[in-house]
Parts: structure tokens; sequence; C-alpha cells
């Protein structure tokens, strides 16, 4: 995630921003870069808005990313709504959003019904247990390619919260909200402190 | 179906709660995605999570939107557009009012710390989400194995993410898994 702001930020500076985009085509280019976006829009978002259409510099691109990822929820949904906002006002913010979201969510619904209807067949059940396990692995890759740099760093105190709400969450199974709600201002206590003392 | 409450909205709070808590993004959420939909109120079992979970990651789109495949085994249709919708809607306001306040020049020092402060709990939530996903996916050798390959493949090669669906998908049909 981190790791994903920085390839196009190096591109050399190109002259960013043309004209506003209608409500219309913002709409139809969230559209596209949502259904084009195979394993990840984010990608393909940062294709459309910083290099292919130039709404946006790489470094504006990468701001609004951070805000959207620091914030809680889906973090390229946010940041279409924030960012189409940002060109035309809530109407654009809107379309961008309503862009992204809506055709990907008709083509999941058909296939919840082909799921709902079919999902008992041997041969689909069996075909998507060897998908699922692929993507339990692609999940493993992407937790331990975050853990990276805090491993890197020896972020001991970053490692303990983080064992600590992988072994409440994932094997006692509390609820998140809870979890939570006692976790991140301990988090922030905790990083707060370290960098207090780091720089005293 | 419970003919008292209405599960549609029973998915919209469900899931518009759930969103505010998503700290790090959709996959952070899977574990208590998880824990609603199959232990607290039996939408589905977890092998048919899993296969939901697997059918989000093949579709295009946002990952959020297993979302979708759960409202819509709850309550068909409405159920899907509301669970989407529940999950999505709350935060993209929320960020477009914090990012209205934010543009005027800020120097403090204190979103560097949360944001860095929450890095750890995202990373903790999604580690929990492969946890207990492999509970269900990764009760055989085999299966093992090819969760252990793809996840060294992802994370030492450029593979497309495609092709180890596919090899997967294929070892699966064939029974192997």
């Amino acid at each position: 995630m981190l790791s994903d702001s920085s390839p196009a930020a190096a591109s050399a500076p190109a002259p960013p921003t043309s004209a506003p985009p209608s409500v219309i085509a913002l709409f139809l280019a969230f559209a596209k870069m949502s259904v084009a976006g195979f394993g990840g829009v984010l990608y393909w978002a940062r294709r459309a808005i910083v290099d292919q259409h130039r709404w946006m510099s790489a470094d504006e691109f990468n701001q609004t990313y951070a805000l959207c990822h620091f914030l809680p929820g889906p973090n390229i949904v946010n940041l279409s709504m924030v960012f189409g906002a940002r060109l035309r006002g809530i109407a654009g913010g809107i379309a961008a959003f309503t862009g992204l979201l809506v055709p990907p969510m008709l083509i999941m619904t058909v296939l919840a019904a082909i799921y709902a209807r079919y999902g008992e067949i041997d041969a689909l059940r069996r075909t998507l247990a060897g998908v699922s396990c692929a993507a339990v692995g692609l999940l493993i890759a992407n937790v331990l390619r975050m853990m990276a740099p805090l491993v890197r760093r020896r972020d001991l105190a970053g490692l303990v919260m983080l064992a600590i709400v992988f072994v409440i969450i994932g094997l006692v199974r509390w609820p998140m909200p809870a979890v939570l709600l006692a976790a991140i201002p301990l988090s922030i206590a905790v990083t707060f402190a370290v960098r207090h003392k780091g720089s005293a | 179906m419970n003919p008292n409450s209405n599960p549609v909205w029973t998915l919209v709070w469900t899931f518009g709660l759930m969103s505010l808590f998503a700290v790090g993004g959709a996959n952070a959420a899977i574990p208590e995605m998880q824990r609603i939909a199959v232990d607290v109120r039996h939408w589905m079992t977890d092998k048919q999570f899993s296969d939901i979970y697997a059918i989000s990651q093949l579709s295009p789109g946002p990952n959020v939107l297993i979302v979708t495949l759960i409202g819509y085994a709850v309550a068909g249709i409405a159920g899907a557009i509301a669970a989407t919708f529940a999950m999505c809607l709350p935060t993209a306001i929320l960020a477009y009012g914090v990012s209205r306040l934010l543009s005027r020049q800020s120097t403090s020092r204190w979103p560097a710390i949360i944001q860095a402060a929450l890095v750890p709990l995202s990373i903790g939530l999604m580690g929990a989400g492969a946890l207990i996903l492999a509970q269900t996916t990764d009760r055989s050798l085999v299966a093992a194995f090819v969760t252990g390959v793809a996840a060294v493949l992802a994370s030492a090669t450029k593979v497309n993410p495609f092709w180890m669906f596919l090899a997967g998908g294929i070892l699966g049909f064939a029974g192997v898994i």
C-alpha cells in the first residue's frame, strides 16, 4: 500500500493540470479504471488521473491518496469522492464515486447470482477452493510486504502492536470495533512516546 | 429469513459501522466480515465465505466489493446494493469533509503520528484475515503448499496474480487440492 505511492512520482515534472473534466467524463473515467483494474484499482487510477488525463500532478495524487489511506474505509473509493469533488464539486464527487462503484457492483451482483445458483456444484466448489488457496497466498505476501519496513527499522513498538491485534482479532476473535477503540489510542500513545524519546 | 427484522437494514448498519473501523482499507475488515457473516449472523458457512473472497479477488473493481457478494447472499439485489453503499458512502463523505478542512495549510505533526500508529494495526488486521481464511482453505497439505507457493511468488517476483489464480483454479478443478 504505502510502497504504491512512489513509482509514478519519480517521473519528470510534467505540466499537470489540463482543463477540469465534465461530470460525465469523470464518471466514465472512473468506470473505466474500475473495471480495467484487475489486481487493484490504484495502479489504473494513477495512470488515468496523472499520466493519461493530467487532471492532477503526481504529487497532488500522492497527497490525496495519503489522506484517503489515513482515513478509514476503502481507500480508492474515498479517493474517488475527494478527487471528483476537488475538480467538479459535489456533483463531480458523486460522479467519480458512482463511476468507480456501480459498474463492478453490477458485475459482482451477476457473479453472486451465479454463485447462489450453482455454488453447490462440485466442480465449481473445487475450483473456487483452489483459487482461494492462491488468494490467501497473495494476501500473506501483501502482509509481509507491508511488514518489511517495520522489521527493517526495528520498529519494536509497531511490531508488538501488530502482533497484539493479530492475536486478539485472528485467534481470540474479539469484535473489531471494541479492539480498535482500545488499540488506536494505545498505538498513538506508544508512537508519540517513542518519537518524543527519539527527539529528546 | 427472520421476518421481524428487515435484513437490508441489518446490512446497512452492520457495514456502515464496520467501514468506520476499517483502518487501512477493505482488506483490514476481512476478519470482522467473516466473524459477523459466519459466526454471529450465520449468513453463510466459512467455506462460502472463502469462496466469496476468491470471487471478489477474481473480479474487477475495488477489493471492498466483497460486501456486494455478502449483501446478495443475505437479501438478493437489494442487499447487494445496500451493503455496497453502506460500506462505501459514510467514509467517502468523511474523506470529503476532512479534505475540505485540510486544504488549509497545516503544520501539525499529528497526522503523521496517527498514520504511523495506524499502519501496524492495519497490518495486524490483514494478517488476521489471512489466518482466518487459511483455516478454511488450507486444510490439506497440498492446499497449504499452493498457498505457500503463491505467497513466495507474489513476494519475490512480479508474476501477475491472475496466473496464480488460474493455476490454483486448475489444480482445484482437477481435484488435486
